[in-house]
Protein backbone atom coordinates (compact mmCIF):
# COMPACT_ATOMS: atom_id res chain seq x y z
CA UNK A 1 0.00 0.00 0.00
CA UNK A 2 1.35 3.23 -1.34
CA UNK A 3 1.01 6.33 1.79
CA UNK A 4 -1.64 9.30 0.52
CA UNK A 5 -0.08 12.57 -0.04
CA UNK A 6 -1.65 15.17 2.37
CA UNK A 7 -3.27 18.17 0.68
CA UNK A 8 0.07 20.62 1.19
CA UNK A 9 1.69 17.72 -0.73
CA UNK A 10 0.10 18.02 -3.63
CA UNK A 11 0.75 21.67 -4.36
CA UNK A 12 4.59 20.98 -2.64
CA UNK A 13 4.71 18.32 -6.04
CA UNK A 14 2.55 19.79 -8.42
CA UNK A 15 5.05 19.76 -10.92
CA UNK A 16 5.75 16.56 -10.56
CA UNK A 17 1.81 15.40 -10.62
CA UNK A 18 1.05 17.15 -13.84
CA UNK A 19 3.70 14.98 -15.94
CA UNK A 20 1.50 12.21 -16.89
CA UNK A 21 4.29 8.98 -16.67
CA UNK A 22 5.03 10.05 -12.77
CA UNK A 23 1.41 11.44 -12.05
CA UNK A 24 0.04 10.65 -8.33
CA UNK A 25 1.57 6.87 -7.97
CA UNK A 26 5.03 8.11 -8.70
CA UNK A 27 4.88 10.62 -6.38
CA UNK A 28 3.37 8.46 -3.88
CA UNK A 29 6.20 5.99 -4.82
CA UNK A 30 8.26 8.63 -3.98
CA UNK A 31 6.73 8.78 -0.85
CA UNK A 32 7.18 5.48 -0.21
CA UNK A 33 10.77 5.32 -1.50
CA UNK A 34 13.73 4.80 1.14
CA UNK A 35 17.17 5.87 -0.22
CA UNK A 36 20.46 5.44 1.75
CA UNK A 37 22.77 8.52 0.68
CA UNK A 38 26.23 7.26 1.97
CA UNK A 39 28.66 10.46 1.87
CA UNK A 40 27.61 13.73 2.81
CA UNK A 41 30.13 15.52 0.75
CA UNK A 42 30.40 17.05 -2.75
CA UNK A 43 28.35 14.01 -4.88
CA UNK A 44 25.77 13.38 -1.53
CA UNK A 45 25.03 17.22 -1.32
CA UNK A 46 23.44 17.53 -4.56
CA UNK A 47 21.61 14.42 -4.21
CA UNK A 48 20.33 14.57 -0.87
CA UNK A 49 19.41 18.07 -2.18
CA UNK A 50 17.35 17.28 -4.65
CA UNK A 51 16.14 14.14 -3.48
CA UNK A 52 14.31 15.81 -0.32
CA UNK A 53 13.06 18.27 -2.59
CA UNK A 54 11.26 15.40 -4.35
CA UNK A 55 9.54 14.09 -1.46
CA UNK A 56 11.88 10.75 -1.50
CA UNK A 57 9.92 9.98 2.14
CA UNK A 58 13.09 8.44 4.01
CA UNK A 59 16.38 9.49 3.23
CA UNK A 60 19.61 7.76 5.28
CA UNK A 61 22.77 9.61 5.78
CA UNK A 62 26.02 8.07 6.23
CA UNK A 63 28.87 10.62 7.30
CA UNK A 64 31.61 10.88 10.18
CA UNK A 65 32.81 14.35 9.27
CA UNK A 66 32.97 18.21 10.17
CA UNK A 67 32.27 21.07 7.42
CA UNK A 68 35.66 22.41 7.21
CA UNK A 69 35.38 25.70 4.85
CA UNK A 70 36.99 23.78 2.06
CA UNK A 71 34.15 21.84 1.70
CA UNK A 72 32.32 24.61 0.81
CA UNK A 73 33.39 25.57 -2.84
CA UNK A 74 31.02 22.18 -3.55
CA UNK A 75 29.49 20.88 -1.01
CA UNK A 76 26.36 22.84 -1.15
CA UNK A 77 24.73 20.89 1.89
CA UNK A 78 26.49 22.88 4.01
CA UNK A 79 27.08 27.11 4.23
CA UNK A 80 29.51 29.19 6.21
CA UNK A 81 27.87 29.21 9.06
CA UNK A 82 28.08 25.38 9.16
CA UNK A 83 32.10 25.28 9.11
CA UNK A 84 33.26 23.45 12.65
CA UNK A 85 29.62 21.58 13.14
CA UNK A 86 28.99 17.94 11.74
CA UNK A 87 28.17 17.31 8.30
CA UNK A 88 24.81 15.36 9.49
CA UNK A 89 23.66 18.15 11.85
CA UNK A 90 24.18 20.91 9.03
CA UNK A 91 22.83 18.51 6.60
CA UNK A 92 19.23 17.69 8.86
CA UNK A 93 18.97 21.68 9.22
CA UNK A 94 19.14 22.53 5.42
CA UNK A 95 17.08 19.05 4.52
CA UNK A 96 14.17 20.25 6.98
CA UNK A 97 14.29 23.85 5.76
CA UNK A 98 13.86 22.45 1.98
CA UNK A 99 11.68 19.50 2.56
CA UNK A 100 9.97 18.87 6.56
CA UNK A 101 8.06 15.94 5.25
CA UNK A 102 10.97 13.84 4.87
CA UNK A 103 12.14 11.75 7.37
CA UNK A 104 15.63 11.66 7.94
CA UNK A 105 18.03 9.30 9.83
CA UNK A 106 21.41 9.91 10.11
CA UNK A 107 24.47 7.45 10.98
CA UNK A 108 27.27 9.59 12.25
CA UNK A 109 29.64 6.59 11.63
CA UNK A 110 32.21 5.38 8.81
CA UNK A 111 30.31 2.69 6.58
CA UNK A 112 32.50 -0.37 7.66
CA UNK A 113 32.37 -4.21 7.16
CA UNK A 114 30.74 -4.40 10.48
CA UNK A 115 27.63 -1.97 9.88
CA UNK A 116 27.34 -2.07 6.35
CA UNK A 117 24.45 -4.85 5.79
CA UNK A 118 22.46 -3.89 9.08
CA UNK A 119 22.50 0.04 7.51
CA UNK A 120 22.02 -0.94 3.65
CA UNK A 121 19.45 -3.30 4.37
CA UNK A 122 16.80 -1.14 5.73
CA UNK A 123 16.50 0.96 2.06
CA UNK A 124 15.44 0.22 -1.45
CA UNK A 125 18.56 1.74 -2.86
CA UNK A 126 22.29 3.06 -2.24
CA UNK A 127 23.75 6.43 -3.83
CA UNK A 128 27.75 6.20 -3.66
CA UNK A 129 28.68 9.38 -2.64
CA UNK A 130 31.79 8.46 -1.17
CA UNK A 131 35.59 9.64 -1.89
CA UNK A 132 37.55 6.89 -1.38
CA UNK A 133 38.05 3.02 -3.22
CA UNK A 134 37.95 0.76 -0.10
CA UNK A 135 34.25 2.13 0.81
CA UNK A 136 33.13 1.75 -2.91
CA UNK A 137 33.86 -1.70 -2.42
CA UNK A 138 32.33 -2.17 0.26
CA UNK A 139 29.20 -0.15 -0.94
CA UNK A 140 29.28 -2.50 -3.99
CA UNK A 141 29.55 -5.95 -2.09
CA UNK A 142 27.06 -5.16 0.44
CA UNK A 143 25.00 -3.98 -2.70
CA UNK A 144 25.55 -6.78 -4.19
CA UNK A 145 24.83 -9.44 -1.19
CA UNK A 146 21.72 -7.70 -0.46
CA UNK A 147 20.43 -7.25 -3.99
CA UNK A 148 20.43 -3.33 -4.00
CA UNK A 149 20.52 -1.25 -6.71
CA UNK A 150 24.10 1.01 -6.10
CA UNK A 151 23.52 4.58 -7.91
CA UNK A 152 27.10 5.03 -8.18
CA UNK A 153 28.70 8.43 -9.04
CA UNK A 154 32.22 9.65 -8.88
CA UNK A 155 34.91 13.20 -9.95
CA UNK A 156 38.06 13.39 -10.86
CA UNK A 157 38.93 17.90 -11.42
CA UNK A 158 36.38 18.06 -14.27
CA UNK A 159 35.50 14.48 -15.47
CA UNK A 160 33.34 12.43 -13.39
CA UNK A 161 31.49 8.32 -13.95
CA UNK A 162 27.69 7.39 -12.75
CA UNK A 163 26.22 4.27 -13.51
CA UNK A 164 23.42 2.13 -11.62
CA UNK A 165 25.49 -1.36 -10.10
CA UNK A 166 24.15 -3.76 -8.62
CA UNK A 167 21.24 -3.85 -10.33
CA UNK A 168 18.81 -7.21 -11.58
CA UNK A 169 20.62 -8.61 -14.82
CA UNK A 170 23.37 -5.32 -14.78
CA UNK A 171 27.05 -5.57 -13.73
CA UNK A 172 28.58 -4.42 -10.88
CA UNK A 173 31.58 -2.15 -9.77
CA UNK A 174 33.74 -5.20 -9.51
CA UNK A 175 32.63 -6.08 -12.86
CA UNK A 176 34.17 -3.21 -14.86
CA UNK A 177 36.93 -2.88 -12.14
CA UNK A 178 38.18 -5.63 -10.82
CA UNK A 179 41.02 -4.73 -8.90
CA UNK A 180 41.35 -1.65 -7.12
CA UNK A 181 44.86 0.49 -7.86
CA UNK A 182 47.73 0.71 -5.68
CA UNK A 183 47.00 3.31 -3.19
CA UNK A 184 48.45 6.64 -4.31
CA UNK A 185 47.85 6.03 -7.70
CA UNK A 186 45.06 7.91 -8.06
CA UNK A 187 45.00 11.42 -6.51
CA UNK A 188 41.25 12.57 -4.38
CA UNK A 189 39.72 15.51 -4.50
CA UNK A 190 41.91 16.70 -1.61
CA UNK A 191 45.02 15.54 -3.43
CA UNK A 192 43.86 16.52 -6.97
CA UNK A 193 41.53 18.92 -6.64
CA UNK A 194 38.20 19.11 -8.20
CA UNK A 195 35.86 21.44 -10.38
CA UNK A 196 32.77 22.62 -7.23
CA UNK A 197 30.12 22.38 -9.76
CA UNK A 198 31.32 19.14 -11.36
CA UNK A 199 30.00 17.00 -7.54
CA UNK A 200 27.17 18.91 -8.75
CA UNK A 201 26.71 17.33 -12.64
CA UNK A 202 27.25 13.63 -11.74
CA UNK A 203 25.53 13.86 -7.92
CA UNK A 204 22.27 15.51 -10.11
CA UNK A 205 22.42 12.58 -12.46
CA UNK A 206 22.76 9.84 -9.50
CA UNK A 207 19.51 11.60 -8.08
CA UNK A 208 17.81 11.43 -11.32
CA UNK A 209 18.72 7.93 -12.06
CA UNK A 210 17.52 7.26 -8.20
CA UNK A 211 14.06 8.78 -9.12
CA UNK A 212 13.87 7.07 -12.17
CA UNK A 213 13.99 3.83 -10.48
CA UNK A 214 11.87 4.71 -7.49
CA UNK A 215 8.87 5.41 -9.54
CA UNK A 216 9.71 3.38 -12.61
CA UNK A 217 10.12 5.25 -15.61
CA UNK A 218 12.69 5.44 -18.40
CA UNK A 219 16.13 3.82 -18.61
CA UNK A 220 17.92 3.64 -16.05
CA UNK A 221 22.13 3.57 -16.59
CA UNK A 222 22.33 -0.15 -15.73
CA UNK A 223 24.77 -1.83 -17.87
CA UNK A 224 26.14 1.61 -19.35
CA UNK A 225 28.58 3.94 -17.87
CA UNK A 226 28.80 7.26 -18.10
CA UNK A 227 31.77 9.22 -18.97
CA UNK A 228 31.29 13.21 -18.43
CA UNK A 229 34.27 15.69 -19.57
CA UNK A 230 33.06 18.89 -18.40
CA UNK A 231 35.71 20.92 -20.10
CA UNK A 232 34.80 19.32 -23.30
CA UNK A 233 31.51 19.24 -22.63
CA UNK A 234 31.03 15.68 -23.47
CA UNK A 235 28.46 12.71 -22.07
CA UNK A 236 29.74 9.23 -23.37
CA UNK A 237 27.94 6.24 -22.57
CA UNK A 238 30.02 2.86 -22.57
CA UNK A 239 28.35 -0.42 -22.91
CA UNK A 240 29.08 -2.39 -20.04
CA UNK A 241 28.19 -6.28 -19.50
CA UNK A 242 28.36 -8.41 -16.42
CA UNK A 243 31.87 -10.66 -15.69
CA UNK A 244 30.54 -14.06 -15.53
CA UNK A 245 34.09 -14.85 -13.73
CA UNK A 246 33.18 -11.86 -11.23
CA UNK A 247 33.55 -13.07 -7.56
CA UNK A 248 30.89 -10.39 -6.06
CA UNK A 249 28.03 -10.85 -8.40
CA UNK A 250 29.07 -13.89 -11.01
CA UNK A 251 30.35 -16.77 -9.35
CA UNK A 252 29.37 -15.28 -5.97
CA UNK A 253 32.57 -16.44 -4.21
CA UNK A 254 31.80 -13.45 -1.91
CA UNK A 255 29.32 -14.64 0.81
CA UNK A 256 30.32 -12.10 3.38
CA UNK A 257 32.05 -8.40 3.41
CA UNK A 258 36.16 -8.54 3.45
CA UNK A 259 38.61 -6.15 4.95
CA UNK A 260 38.76 -3.38 2.29
CA UNK A 261 41.20 -1.69 3.48
CA UNK A 262 43.48 -4.80 2.87
CA UNK A 263 42.08 -5.46 -0.61
CA UNK A 264 42.70 -1.95 -1.59
CA UNK A 265 46.59 -3.01 -0.58
CA UNK A 266 46.43 -0.04 2.40
CA UNK A 267 47.90 -1.68 5.07
CA UNK A 268 50.48 -3.05 3.17
CA UNK A 269 51.09 0.17 1.31
CA UNK A 270 52.04 1.58 5.17
CA UNK A 271 53.82 -1.54 6.45
CA UNK A 272 55.84 -0.58 2.94
CA UNK A 273 56.89 2.64 3.87
CA UNK A 274 57.63 2.14 7.56
CA UNK A 275 60.23 -1.08 5.86
CA UNK A 276 62.24 1.72 4.26
CA UNK A 277 63.49 2.70 7.89
CA UNK A 278 61.82 5.91 9.65
CA UNK A 279 61.14 8.57 7.77
CA UNK A 280 63.62 11.28 9.05
CA UNK A 281 61.22 14.38 10.07
CA UNK A 282 61.91 17.96 10.95
CA UNK A 283 59.10 19.70 13.00
CA UNK A 284 57.77 23.22 11.65
CA UNK A 285 59.37 25.50 15.25
CA UNK A 286 62.58 23.69 14.20
CA UNK A 287 63.01 24.18 10.72
CA UNK A 288 62.02 28.04 11.47
CA UNK A 289 65.02 27.92 13.51
CA UNK A 290 67.26 26.25 11.11
CA UNK A 291 65.68 28.99 8.08
CA UNK A 292 66.77 31.54 10.36
CA UNK A 293 69.83 30.40 10.91
CA UNK A 294 70.01 29.88 7.22
CA UNK A 295 72.00 26.42 7.53
CA UNK A 296 69.37 24.48 5.65
CA UNK A 297 68.26 23.83 2.02
CA UNK A 298 64.02 23.98 1.56
CA UNK A 299 62.87 22.57 -1.04
CA UNK A 300 58.49 22.41 -2.27
CA UNK A 301 57.64 19.51 -3.86
CA UNK A 302 54.19 21.25 -4.81
CA UNK A 303 53.13 21.98 -8.38
CA UNK A 304 53.18 25.70 -9.61
CA UNK A 305 49.89 26.57 -9.29
CA UNK A 306 49.77 25.67 -5.41
CA UNK A 307 53.15 27.75 -4.80
CA UNK A 308 51.62 30.57 -6.62
CA UNK A 309 48.96 31.22 -3.43
CA UNK A 310 50.91 29.44 -0.74
CA UNK A 311 54.15 29.21 0.38
CA UNK A 312 56.97 29.36 3.12
CA UNK A 313 59.76 31.60 2.54
CA UNK A 314 62.74 30.71 1.91
CA UNK A 315 61.82 27.75 0.30
CA UNK A 316 62.34 27.04 -3.67
CA UNK A 317 60.35 24.88 -6.11
CA UNK A 318 61.27 21.80 -7.14
CA UNK A 319 57.61 20.22 -8.51
CA UNK A 320 57.36 16.38 -7.36
CA UNK A 321 57.16 15.09 -11.28
CA UNK A 322 60.80 16.72 -11.34
CA UNK A 323 62.58 13.98 -9.64
CA UNK A 324 64.59 11.86 -9.68
CA UNK A 325 66.54 14.23 -12.67
CA UNK A 326 66.21 17.22 -10.51
CA UNK A 327 68.23 15.61 -7.82
CA UNK A 328 71.34 16.53 -9.47
CA UNK A 329 70.63 20.02 -8.86
CA UNK A 330 70.67 19.73 -4.97
CA UNK A 331 73.59 20.35 -2.86
CA UNK A 332 74.02 17.01 -1.02
CA UNK A 333 76.79 18.16 1.55
CA UNK A 334 73.91 20.57 3.26
CA UNK A 335 71.03 19.72 5.10
CA UNK A 336 67.70 19.36 3.10
CA UNK A 337 64.38 19.31 3.89
CA UNK A 338 61.22 18.50 1.93
CA UNK A 339 58.33 19.95 2.08
CA UNK A 340 54.66 19.93 0.28
CA UNK A 341 51.17 20.63 1.48
CA UNK A 342 50.42 17.76 3.99
CA UNK A 343 54.12 15.62 4.05
CA UNK A 344 52.76 12.91 1.91
CA UNK A 345 54.14 13.59 -1.31
CA UNK A 346 57.54 15.10 0.54
CA UNK A 347 57.88 11.78 2.04
CA UNK A 348 57.90 9.91 -1.25
CA UNK A 349 60.59 12.77 -2.78
CA UNK A 350 62.45 12.17 0.53
CA UNK A 351 62.45 8.12 0.00
CA UNK A 352 63.57 8.59 -3.86
CA UNK A 353 66.24 10.75 -2.67
CA UNK A 354 67.48 8.17 0.12
CA UNK A 355 67.45 5.41 -2.88
CA UNK A 356 69.54 7.90 -4.58
CA UNK A 357 72.18 8.07 -1.90
CA UNK A 358 71.25 11.13 -0.09
CA UNK A 359 71.59 11.05 3.55
CA UNK A 360 71.10 14.37 5.09
CA UNK A 361 67.55 15.09 3.93
CA UNK A 362 64.34 15.76 6.31
CA UNK A 363 60.41 15.66 5.74
CA UNK A 364 58.69 18.57 7.29
CA UNK A 365 56.18 17.34 9.36
CA UNK A 366 52.59 18.00 8.46
CA UNK A 367 53.26 20.07 5.35
CA UNK A 368 52.16 23.55 5.04
CA UNK A 369 49.34 22.72 6.91
CA UNK A 370 51.09 22.38 10.20
CA UNK A 371 53.28 25.35 9.31
CA UNK A 372 50.36 27.50 9.16
CA UNK A 373 49.14 26.66 12.47
CA UNK A 374 52.25 26.78 14.30
CA UNK A 375 54.56 29.10 12.76
CA UNK A 376 53.12 31.37 10.69
CA UNK A 377 49.09 31.48 10.26
CA UNK A 378 49.24 34.18 7.49
CA UNK A 379 50.08 31.56 4.60
CA UNK A 380 46.97 30.09 4.18
CA UNK A 381 46.21 26.45 4.78
CA UNK A 382 44.22 24.55 1.51
CA UNK B 1 46.77 0.94 -39.01
CA UNK B 2 47.13 4.26 -36.65
CA UNK B 3 44.47 4.30 -33.95
CA UNK B 4 43.51 7.11 -31.59
CA UNK B 5 43.39 5.90 -28.22
CA UNK B 6 41.21 8.61 -25.90
CA UNK B 7 41.66 8.20 -22.34
CA UNK B 8 40.43 10.14 -19.26
CA UNK B 9 40.66 10.82 -15.90
CA UNK B 10 43.98 9.90 -14.15
CA UNK B 11 45.32 8.14 -17.73
CA UNK B 12 44.92 11.06 -19.33
CA UNK B 13 47.14 12.97 -16.56
CA UNK B 14 49.75 10.35 -16.40
CA UNK B 15 49.71 10.62 -20.81
CA UNK B 16 49.75 14.91 -20.54
CA UNK B 17 46.84 14.49 -23.44
CA UNK B 18 43.50 13.32 -23.11
CA UNK B 19 44.65 10.80 -26.66
CA UNK B 20 47.28 9.28 -27.83
CA UNK B 21 47.78 7.49 -31.13
CA UNK B 22 49.48 4.09 -32.16
CA UNK B 23 50.33 1.82 -34.85
CA UNK B 24 49.67 -1.56 -34.58
CA UNK B 25 48.89 -4.51 -37.47
CA UNK B 26 45.76 -5.23 -39.14
CA UNK B 27 43.53 -7.56 -37.37
CA UNK B 28 45.54 -6.48 -33.95
CA UNK B 29 43.49 -7.53 -30.73
CA UNK B 30 42.69 -5.23 -27.72
CA UNK B 31 45.67 -7.02 -26.06
CA UNK B 32 48.15 -6.31 -28.54
CA UNK B 33 47.05 -2.55 -28.87
CA UNK B 34 47.08 -2.27 -24.94
CA UNK B 35 50.81 -3.83 -24.60
CA UNK B 36 51.50 -1.01 -27.85
CA UNK B 37 49.95 1.75 -25.28
CA UNK B 38 52.14 0.58 -22.54
CA UNK B 39 55.56 0.82 -24.44
CA UNK B 40 55.01 4.78 -24.29
CA UNK B 41 56.90 6.71 -22.08
CA UNK B 42 54.23 6.91 -18.82
CA UNK B 43 52.56 3.23 -20.16
CA UNK B 44 53.65 1.48 -17.38
CA UNK B 45 51.51 3.26 -15.41
CA UNK B 46 48.74 1.80 -16.82
CA UNK B 47 47.13 -1.41 -14.69
CA UNK B 48 47.65 -4.94 -16.25
CA UNK B 49 43.85 -5.15 -17.44
CA UNK B 50 41.87 -1.54 -17.89
CA UNK B 51 38.69 -1.15 -18.59
CA UNK B 52 38.66 -0.60 -22.66
CA UNK B 53 35.51 0.30 -24.72
CA UNK B 54 35.64 0.35 -28.53
CA UNK B 55 33.05 2.16 -30.17
CA UNK B 56 31.42 2.49 -26.46
CA UNK B 57 31.26 -0.97 -26.34
CA UNK B 58 32.94 -3.02 -23.23
CA UNK B 59 36.25 -4.89 -25.13
CA UNK B 60 37.54 -8.12 -23.93
CA UNK B 61 41.07 -8.45 -24.66
CA UNK B 62 41.39 -10.88 -27.60
CA UNK B 63 38.48 -8.33 -29.56
CA UNK B 64 40.16 -7.21 -32.86
CA UNK B 65 40.65 -3.52 -33.35
CA UNK B 66 39.63 -1.42 -36.82
CA UNK B 67 40.94 1.22 -38.26
CA UNK B 68 38.80 4.45 -37.11
CA UNK B 69 37.64 2.46 -33.93
CA UNK B 70 37.09 5.00 -31.30
CA UNK B 71 39.56 3.01 -28.47
CA UNK B 72 38.77 4.48 -24.83
CA UNK B 73 41.16 3.59 -21.44
CA UNK B 74 38.82 4.29 -18.77
CA UNK B 75 40.37 4.84 -15.08
CA UNK B 76 38.66 3.72 -11.64
CA UNK B 77 38.08 7.14 -10.25
CA UNK B 78 36.87 7.49 -6.33
CA UNK B 79 36.36 11.02 -5.81
CA UNK B 80 33.14 12.62 -4.26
Amino acid sequence: MLPDLARDEISRYARHLIIPSVGVEGQRKLKAARVLIVGAGGLGSPVALYLAAAGVGHIGLVDFDVVDVTNLQRQILHGTKDIGRSKLESARDTIADINPHVELTTYETALTSNNALDIIRQYDLVVDGTDNFPTRYLVNDACVLLGKPNVYGSIFRFEGQASVFSAKDGPCYRCLFPEPPPPGTVPSCAEGGVLGVLPGLIGTIQATEAIKLIIGIGDPLVGRLLLVDALAAQFRSVNVRKNPACPACGTREITELIDYDQFCGIPQAAAAMSAAGEMPEITPIELAERLRAGDVDLIDVREQNEWDFARIPGARLIPMGEFPEASSELDRNRDIVVQCRSGMRSGKVLRQLQAAGFTRVWNLAGGILRWSDEVDPSVPKY
Amino acid sequence: MEVRVLLFASYADAFGSPNVSVTVREGATVKELLARVKEMAVGHSLPPAPLIAINQEYAAPGDVVRAGDEVALIPPVAGG
